[in-house]
């Protein structure tokens, strides 16, 4: 079972191969891996749509969409037909090139970000050797996409929202880059398949996540994760109580479509991220297949963000901020001194000791030095 | 290609880069937590508020115009449209102003029956307020739906009492339209025995949830004289701690004969009225409790006045003037009515606790980021049927 | 952090709860889907639930109840019920409406109709599902579809329809033992309507 993606593509190859010369064989195996991508990405954010609604529906004591085929399995199709028969407005006075561009431009690099994640063994599209940096480079351009959408709408929540998506953007793009550092020390490559490859052994289950910086660079990476996909508790910028919808309030049809997808496919690369940097990608348990696994976790964590978003209402501005750089920066900077100090002490029970004192001592300082921020308790009175 | 937005948001003259400006947004009439078509005219510095103007009307319905020119009976159908979640308790205070105004003695069972269905409206409108106020908080529609759940069993014995879910006209001058039966009493008494888990649940969701702690301490502060000064009454009242529970005060009915307290806040944030209204929901409970114990055999209608109900035309009180004013969950609604001995009110006055409320708004919201700004609103308790009426 | 752990258990058991727990209406006590799949799925109608009024007839259609009094008409809050008394070929008013319009899209649902008529002719339906193409002339029901037989009435509202019966007949009897007063005294009496009873 595991290798049957990759073998179905070799078979391609090698019927392509019989009548082709040898440089286009080349071609066609790009564009398989194209091809596949570009499939998984929008069936992905199609499918999530529908998860992401089943889901909240039976937290809410709902049973969620059920009308469109069976358990409403056809419910994002029939989304799609009624996004693209929808009327395309576009406001008066917006400037409409970019407000068509904005859209495009969000996708795509939700969609090149696809191409180094490693699905399974052997089942990553480009093995660059800077495959995280990557996703993280092209994956920050979001930001632009946004503020160009927020800005060409010529609305006043629009930009409110562009606004507070720059500002949530950049921020936690600092702690997320900071969290991956004490994974790339220990696994001492920037390619997503060499991580995950580093993360084999103990029956597949030595993930990063079982070591305390391992961990800690989880939760913070994680909270970043959805904080760059805009999703509760950290959405303000669409904001829907508050600012209409934010950056796409003006958006309609099958540009509004677009959005979601980035955003829904940005969910899907994050989540998968988080399982090829922590949760050992594809590395698991000898019984089920390796891509099997990683579509596992990957689910696993959409499923948390998911779950999220029907649990927790969304911090304000000023204390989004404040996690990001009051918090989670200190703390991913004494995580990465933790990594560094791990490799550095031969002995497992001091290495363990010292890293964990180290992150519980500076996550009470934080707490203390945060205080003001912090929740109060109250009492009441009752009266006759 | 210039961007037109820039040229059209600022004008030319203006040095933009040195010199900024305020940012003027409308919050509504078409707004997802403006709660009904209310709109907030906001100026804001970056992201806060430095000015903050309310502008109502848009759901204006003529309604004391209205019931100057219809029958008194006939009002009382209009009452349920005033706050259309607790039309029990509009119904309520309307009748006590008329019963007050011709001197119609209520019998026991009905004073009882009306004292339950206001106290079970209070709890319909607390868990959904608060449901409403996690929405504009941004928890995407869970503890709403956890509250309807709650509220779908009260209104289900709405609707077998009073033939309607929201809209009851369930009240009658000299007593109410309908018996209990002996099965809806019972399931009242189910409601008031499953209330507290269910509580218990929203508590454990919400009370110490750290989010909605750091969202709503220390936001939309309303001090005690300023409070007083506005005539602030209801939950936001008691949160800051003013002690005027008009079931304490004016003992009107026969709130009298039940034990419960008061909660009072210290603070009077989003938070402490968030949860005076919890602690009101848990008294709330005590005096169903009492009540339904204590509840009588009897007639539910003063017979004298039962054949009103045939011919409101025929119904006219003596001249002179009354006020009828219950707690309701949003606070003091206030029924005036002046009678010249027709069978239309001279004069027709509601004291809508919801505008009176609003008032104090934009003293709330100065200085606080526009997400403060929602949730400030949302825990006021607005209801805009009521605030236009 | 343990609020936000809570609430996520919460909500995490709300979900798996849902898969396990029965349906409506068990689910309003113990938790678990609460929704009703509507047009397939309904709730048993309430006995005292009102929505908009009909004209009752006995028996036949030619029956009706009304007498077209007007009470019910001016009575209404907002005023949606008109009504035209029909007259015989010789133009003598007949006791029985000719027109008896009622405007869905003004009337309220408040019952004060059902309340005020003194001939119990006009008693409010279960029946919701009134949409129709257009917004002015579905929403008019004229007086034949407003009539509905007494069998429904009794077929919706039992309890009610049994009262109701029992004081007409009670009514019938008195006015009988009246006019064979009336008839032995052989001097006329004002006929006076049926003593109302909420």
């Amino acid at each position: 079972m595991d290798p049957i993606f990759v073998n179905s593509k070799k078979a391609l190859l090698n019927l392509f191969s019989a009548f082709l010369p040898d440089w286009t064989v080349v071609l066609v195996s790009i564009f398989i891996s194209i091809g596949a991508i570009m499939v998984l990405g929008p069936f992905t954010m199609m499918y999530l749509t529908w998860f992401e609604r089943k889901l909240l529906g039976r937290i809410q004591n709902r049973i969620g969409p059920n009308r469109v085929g069976i358990f409403g399995l056809l419910q994002p199709i029939a989304d799609g037909v009624k996004m693209l028969t929808k009327e395309d407005i576009v406001p008066e006075g917006a400037d409409k090139a970019v407000h068509l561009l904005a859209p495009i431009a969000i996708v795509i690099p939700s969609l090149l970000v696809f191409s180094v994640l490693p699905f399974g063994r052997n089942m990553t599209a480009v093995n660059l050797n800077i495959g995280v940096l990557f996703f993280l480079a092209v994956s920050a351009t979001t930001t632009l996409s946004i503020f160009m959408g927020a800005w060409a709408s010529r609305n006043k929540f629009s930009l409110l929202g562009g606004m507070r998506s720059v500002a949530q953007l950049v921020s936690y793009e600092v702690p997320m880059v900071l969290s991956v550092v004490p994974v790339i020390l220990a696994a001492g490559s920037l390619s997503t398949v060499d991580l995950v490859e580093s993360q084999g052994g103990w029956n597949g289950f030595k993930w990063f996540v079982f070591t305390p910086w391992g961990f800690t660079a989880f939760i913070t990476f994680y909270l970043s994760g959805v904080a760059e996909c805009n999703r509760t508790p950290f959405d303000i910028p669409e904001g829907e109580s508050e600012i209409v919808a934010g950056f796409h309030t003006e958006y309609s049809g099958m540009k509004f479509a677009l959005w979601y997808m980035a955003e829904f496919m940005n969910v899907f690369t994050v989540s998968g991220l988080t399982a090829v940097l922590f949760l050992g990608g594809w590395q698991g348990a000898p019984g089920l297949p390796s891509w099997a696994w990683f579509f596992i976790k990957t689910y696993a964590l959409v499923f948390v963000m998911m779950w999220f978003r029907g649990t927790l209402p969304r911090l304000r501005v000023d204390q989004l901020m404040g996690l990001a750089w009051k918090f989670l920066l200190p703390l991913t900077l004494v995580n990465i001194f933790v990594a560094g100090l791990w490799f550095f002490i031969p002995d497992l029970r001091w290495r363990v000791g010292t890293a964990v004192a180290l992150l519980g001592l500076t996550f009470w300082a934080l707490m203390a030095l945060n205080r003001t921020a912090l929740p109060e308790k109250r009492t009441y009175e009752f009266a006759e | 290609m210039s961007p037109p937005v820039l040229e059209k948001t600022f004008q030319a003259s203006d040095p933009v880069l040195q010199d900024t400006e305020t940012f003027e947004v409308n919050l509504g009439p078409q707004h997802p937590s403006t709660h009904g078509v209310f709109r907030m005219n906001v100026k804001l510095e970056g992201e806060t508020i430095v000015s903050l103007k309310p502008v109502m009307g848009y759901l204006h319905r003529n309604h004391e115009q209205i019931a100057e020119n219809m029958s008194y009976l006939g009002s009382m159908p209009y009452t349920d449209r005033l706050d259309y979640f607790n039309s029990m308790s509009n119904n309520f205070g309307y009748a006590l102003a008329v019963e007050r105004l011709a001197k119609i003695d209520v019998p026991e069972r009905a004073q009882y029956v009306r004292v339950i269905m206001a106290e079970l409206t209070r709890l319909v409108n607390h868990v959904s307020v608060i449901g409403f106020l996690l929405n504009d908080l941004g928890a995407f529609f869970t503890p709403v739906l956890y509250a309807f759940r709650e509220r779908e069993k009260i209104l289900d014995v709405f609707e077998e009492v009073a033939g309607s879910r929201m809209m009851c006209n369930y009240l009658r001058f000299g007593g109410v339209k309908r018996d209990l039966t002996p099965a809806v009493t019972e399931r009242i008494k189910k409601i008031v025995r499953g209330f507290p888990k269910f509580l218990d649940e929203f508590e454990g969701l919400l009370t110490r949830n750290e989010i909605l702690c750091i969202r709503c301490q220390k936001v939309g502060v309303l001090p005690y004289d300023l409070a007083v000064n506005a005539g602030i009454t209801g939950p936001m009242a008691r949160a800051s701690g003013v002690n005027y529970d008009l079931r304490k005060v004016d003992r009107y009915s026969i709130y009298d004969r039940f034990k419960f307290k008061i909660p009072l806040g210290k603070i009077g944030d989003v938070y402490d009225r968030y949860l005076v209204r919890i602690l009101e929901m848990r008294e709330s409970l005590k005096i169903l409790e009492q009540a339904l114990k204590e509840i009588p055999a009897g007639p539910v209608m003063n017979p004298k006045f039962a054949a009103l109900a045939k011919a409101p035309r025929n119904f006219k009180p003596p001249k002179g003037e009354a006020y009828g004013r219950v707690e309701a969950p949003k606070g003091e609604l206030g029924f005036y009515l002046v009678s010249d001995g027709t069978a239309q009110p001279w004069r027709y006055h509601v004291r809508a606790p919801s505008l009176i409320n609003l008032t104090v708004l934009e003293d709330l919201c100065l200085g606080h980021k526009v997400a403060d700004a929602v949730i400030i609103l949302g825990s006021i308790d607005i209801v805009l049927g009521e605030l236009d009426h | 952090m343990l609020g936000v752990l809570r609430g996520m258990g919460i909500t995490l058991k709300n979900f798996l709860a849902s898969y396990v727990l029965p349906r409506r209406p068990d689910s309003l006590e113990t938790g678990g889907i609460v929704t009703v799949q509507y047009p397939e799925e309904r709730l048993p109608e309430k006995e005292n639930f009102r929505n908009f009024p009909f004209l009752v007839f006995d028996g036949t259609v030619d029956n009706i109840r009304c007498v077209s009094c007007d009470i019910c008409a001016k009575e209404c809050p907002p005023k949606c019920i008109y009504i035209v008394r029909d007259t015989d070929s010789e133009g003598k008013p007949l006791k029985r409406p000719k027109v008896f319009d009622i405007d869905f899209t003004v009337c309220m649902n408040c019952g004060i109709c059902e309340e005020a008529c003194p001939f119990d002719a006009i008693f409010m339906d279960h029946e919701f599902e009134i949409g129709g193409p257009e917004r002015q002339k579905s929403l008019v029901y004229h007086r034949d579809d407003l009539l509905k037989s007494t069998a429904h009435f009794q077929k919706i509202r039992p309890t009610d329809f049994a009262a109701i019966e029992e004081r007409r007949k009670k009514d019938a009897e008195k006015k009988a033992a009246a006019q064979a007063t009336v008839q032995a005294a052989a001097q006329p009496k004002p006929q006076t309507p049926p003593s109302p009873q909420p």
